[in-house]
Order: structure tokens, then C-alpha cells, then sequence
């Protein structure tokens, strides 16, 4: 294709909109609303992950050890832990560190009851490791391989914890997924709709150009250009709303919940937008090249 | 140029609009088909521009055998053919000077030869002046002169006109027709569907008259052609 031809189609399908405004207008619209939507439930559900996530991390397997161990023998363990893919990383707490968390949490007050079991530490039988996992999911896996490996005395769990964590992530996943297929499919409707009417409003223009002979593709083009550009700004305008909502609700949040949220950690704006802003503009031109595509297909037969 | 051979066409009504029709034009000819309405005239124009498929028969327009063509060829094809209308068909959101660019932006002309191009064909129409007017700021021989413009613009080696002067008084008639024996004289293959019968008889050109589908004569000025 010539230049000059690509500019005159993209010119032509601006003129399109201007021509058509009112359901151009409504189509930004709606694609803005969709995407906004979109773009809404995705920081939601990023940050929900997020926070799972970070949860997650906290979760741990608790590995104690039998009494006639040697050094050699936990070393050994921590090594078969370490091999397992689904671990991330393992922790080490001796029986005199365990001893020395517990006197500094129950008894900064009053040290000198501490001093009481210097020789005689109650926590001897509490050396363990702290093994963290790359997936909640494999936890009654890797506990069961823990629990047989030689030396392994008691293995502490949270398997209620972890279910719950993963089943309401995936639940939160497949509900997003269901509600983006809607919009998606209501803004292609859309989007469709007002490139017909562009089409029955122009349907003697299509026709003396098809007799001067033009070629589909030069039928077709501004068309193509009106979905796509119509796409792009009913992604670019949720975008920018987003962007300014995104950072206004998160310092509210901040300030009014500080208790609850020292807790949380939000997904930082610049982060978020990285994922969020490509992919509006990918899914709105999208949605307007497949909207204008399915209506050509159906309506303009060239 | 053209030729049909056994050329029948019937509509999905039953009714059929033309009936084993056989015709040859040559290479710069300038031929008049005639006849009343329903004579199957529009059809004809309808099936050289393959926007209609005939029911029977073969159709050679310019070497190419029209069946045989495919869809992908059609634009091609049509880009030999320059046509007019009675109803001018002109772009009416577009002034004279983008209505004549238009019919060469869709072949892909370059920019450079549009802008030498146009001016050149407003000039033989005569709208010079009227470049930056609206099809409804023109009279209705000024709009069918934009059309024959836009139709030429491209060089093609055919012209079909139906019914260019049915909108038309008698003078701007007169003018369209001098237009269209100008384009001839410069090698284009004329073919004008009419049913002014005044303007067929002082034109002295070869005349095809039909009647019901049927071509019942075909004659120019002293010799007649047997179909």
C-alpha cells in the first residue's frame, strides 16, 4: 500500500467519526466505560494478588527434628528440603535462638526471669527449619515428603490457610475473567453497531467506488481506521481517569485506614499502569478492529 | 472491444430482461443503445460492468472473458470502464476538485499526478472556475459534466453513459454529448444508453435499438449490422 493511500484512509476514517458523531460519541463511550471497568477491576484484582501473595510468603512449614540428631543430620534435611522445586527458601532457628526470641518477646520487662533457664533451656527440643513454598497449593505435598524423611520429628502446618488463600484468589480470577468477556463482548457489539450505521450512511459512496474500482482493501480501510481509532480513544480516556483515580483512592486509603492498611501493600502506580495502560490500548484498538471487521464481513460485501 | 454471445439474463422474479442477445463493438467505436423502459438497456450496462452475472452465455469486454473473472480482478477490470449516470451519482459532502481526485485516490493514483490530472479534465469539461463548488451548487449539466470528468479522469479505455442527458434541457444535453464525441475522438470506446431520440439522430453514430430484451436493429448511418 502507497503512502498516500495509507494517510487517505486514515484520513477518511476520521472523517468518518466527525460525519457520524453522535454514535462515535457513544461508542468511545461505551468502549470507555468497558475499559475503565476493566482497567477498575484488574487494580483491584492485581492488588488482592498482591496482597495473597504477600500472605502467602508468610505462610510457612515448621520442620522440628528428633532429639539424637547431629548438626550433620539437620544440614542433611535442609538440603533434601532445599531440592524440592516447590520451595522457595528454608530458615534455620537453633533451639538457643528459639529460646532467645521467646525471652525477648514474653520477657523484655522483666529480664532476670530469663535468667532462670540460663542453663536449662525450655525451647532444647525446638530447633527447626522454616520452609517457605513457591506455591500454597503443593503444601500437603511437600509436608508429606518432609514428614518422611529420616530425623523429621513433628511437621506444624496451616493447611486450612493455604486452601482458603488459593481457592479465593482463583474464585476472584474466574470472576474478573467472566466479567472482562461481557464488557468485551457489549463493546464489540457496539462498536459494530456504528460502523454499520457509518456503513448504510456511506452505502452509495461504497457503491461509486466500487464501480470507479476500488479495491476491497481500499473499500474496507476506513473503516477498519474509524473501529480502531474509536477504540484507541475509549481506551485512552479510562487510562488517564484511572491513572488519577488509581493514586487519590490509594493515599485516601492510606490516610483514613492507616490500622488496616499498615498491613497492606499496594501495588505502587507507575507498576500498575505498566500492565494496565498497554493493555488498554491493545484491547481497545482490538475491540475496534474486531467489531469493524465482524460488520464489514456481514454488511459489506464489495 | 465488446462482445456478447448469446447473452440472456433472467432475474429471480422469472422475468427475464434480455434475451440471447449477441453483439460486437470495436476498438473506438461510439454506439447508441435505445429503446423504452424495460427494453433491457440498464441491464446491459449492468452485466459490461459484471455487476450482474448473466444467466447464459459468454461476455468479452477489453480480451477478458467476464466469467472467467475473478472476484479479487473485478476493480481492475472496472478501472478500464468509465460510467456516468443518469442521477450523476457525485460525492455531495466533496467539491468538484475531490469528486474528480476521488475516482483516482481509489486506484492508488500518486498525489502528484492528481494534482496534475484534475485541473487538466476540469479544464475539458469547462469548470475551471467551479473546482471548489458542491454538487449542489451546480446545474444539473454542470454535475454531469463533473461526472464525465471523474469517469475520464482514469484513461479508460471504455465509456458507458446511461442515460446521461435524462436529467438534462436540451442545451446541456447537447454539451454532454459534444463531451462524450470529444472523449471518443481521443480513442475511448463509447457506449450511451438514451432514449432521446433527437439527440440519436443528429449524432450519426451506429444505433442499437431494443425492445423487450431483444435487439431488433442495429445500424449506423448507411450500413446496417445483422445479429
Amino acid at each position: 500500500m502507497k503512502i498516500s493511500t495509507f494517510i487517505y484512509n486514515i484520513g477518511q476514517g476520521i472523517k468518518n467519526i466527525k460525519r457520524n458523531k453522535l454514535f462515535s460519541l457513544a461508542s468511545v463511550g461505551t468502549i470507555t466505560a468497558c475499559i475503565f471497568l476493566m482497567g477498575m477491576f484488574y487494580a483491584i484484582i492485581a492488588n488482592f494478588q498482591h496482597m495473597v501473595k504477600e500472605a502467602e510468603e508468610s505462610v510457612c512449614i515448621t520442620v522440628f527434628f528428633k532429639e539424637d540428631i547431629t548438626e550433620d543430620g539437620i544440614t542433611n534435611i535442609g538440603n533434601l528440603i532445599k531440592s524440592k522445586p516447590e520451595v522457595s527458601k528454608i530458615e534455620y532457628t537453633s533451639a538457643d535462638e528459639a529460646w532467645q526470641e521467646f525471652s525477648k518477646l514474653y520477657f523484655a520487662d522483666d529480664p532476670e526471669l530469663a535468667e532462670g533457664f540460663k542453663d536449662d533451656n525450655p525451647l532444647a527440643k525446638s530447633a527447626n527449619y522454616e520452609v517457605y513454598l513457591n506455591d500454597l497449593s503443593k503444601q500437603s505435598e511437600v509436608v508429606k515428603y518432609i514428614k518422611s524423611i529420616d530425623g523429621v520429628r513433628k511437621v506444624n502446618d496451616s493447611p486450612v490457610t493455604a486452601k482458603s488463600l488459593t481457592d479465593f484468589g482463583k474464585m476472584v480470577g474466574y470472576i474478573s475473567i467472566a466479567i472482562i468477556i461481557i464488557l468485551l463482548g457489549v463493546a464489540i457489539f457496539l462498536i459494530s453497531n456504528t460502523v454499520m450505521i457509518g456503513i448504510t450512511v456511506r452505502r452509495e459512496e461504497i457503491r461509486i467506488m466500487k464501480l470507479i474500482g476500488a479495491s476491497d482493501f481500499f473499500v474496507r480501510a476506513p473503516f477498519i481506521v474509524e473501529g480502531v481509532i474509536i477504540g484507541l480513544i475509549g481506551a485512552i480516556i479510562p487510562v488517564c481517569v484511572l491513572m488519577i483515580i488509581y493514586e487519590k483512592v490509594i493515599v485516601y486509603l492510606m490516610t483514613q485506614f492507616q490500622t488496616f492498611t499498615s498491613q497492606i501493600l499496594f501495588i505502587p502506580l507507575k507498576e500498575i499502569f505498566m500492565i494496565i495502560a498497554p493493555a488498554a490500548l491493545i484491547i481497545g484498538a482490538g475491540i475496534g478492529f474486531i467489531g469493524s471487521k465482524i460488520t464489514i464481513r456481514k454488511h459489506l460485501k464489495v | 472491444m465488446i462482445e456478447l454471445e448469446d447473452v440472456s439474463k433472467v432475474y429471480s422474479t422469472g422475468s427475464p430482461a434480455i434475451k440471447n442477445i449477441n453483439l460486437n463493438i470495436k476498438k473506438g467505436e461510439f454506439v447508441f443503445i435505445v429503446g423504452n423502459s424495460g427494453s433491457g438497456k440498464s441491464t446491459l450496462i449492468k452485466l459490461l460492468l459484471k455487476e450482474l452475472e448473466p444467466t447464459s452465455g459468454k461476455i468479452v469486454v477489453n480480451g477478458k472473458e467476464l466469467a472467467k473473472l475473478k472476484r479479487k480482478k473485478i476493480p481492475y477490470y472496472r478501472r478500464d470502464i468509465g460510467v456516468v449516470f443518469q442521477d450523476f451519482r457525485l460525492l455531495k459532502d466533496r467539491n468538484v476538485y475531490d469528486n474528480i481526485a476521488f475516482a483516482q485516490r481509489v486506484v492508488e493514483t500518486p498525489n502528484k499526478v492528481i494534482m496534475r490530472r484534475v485541473p487538466a479534465m476540469l479544464s475539458l469539461v469547462g469548470l475551471s472556475e467551479k473546482y471548489r463548488s458542491f454538487p449542489k451548487e451546480l446545474s444539473g449539466g454542470e454535475q454531469q459534466r463533473v461526472a464525465l470528468a471523474r469517469a475520464i479522469v482514469n484513461n479508460p479505455a471504455i465509456m458507458l453513459a446511461d442515460e446521461p442527458t435524462g436529467n438534462l434541457d436540451p442545451k446541456n444535453s447537447w454539451e454532454i454529448m459534444k463531451l462524450l464525441e470529444e472523449i471518443n475522438k481521443r480513442g475511448t470506446t463509447v457506449l450511451v444508453v438514451t432514449h432521446n431520440r433527437e439527440i440519436v439522430d443528429a449524432m450519426n453514430k451506429r444505433v442499437i435499438t431494443m425492445h423487450k430484451g431483444v435487439i431488433v436493429s442495429d445500424e449506423t448511418k448507411g450500413e446496417y449490422h445483422e445479429n
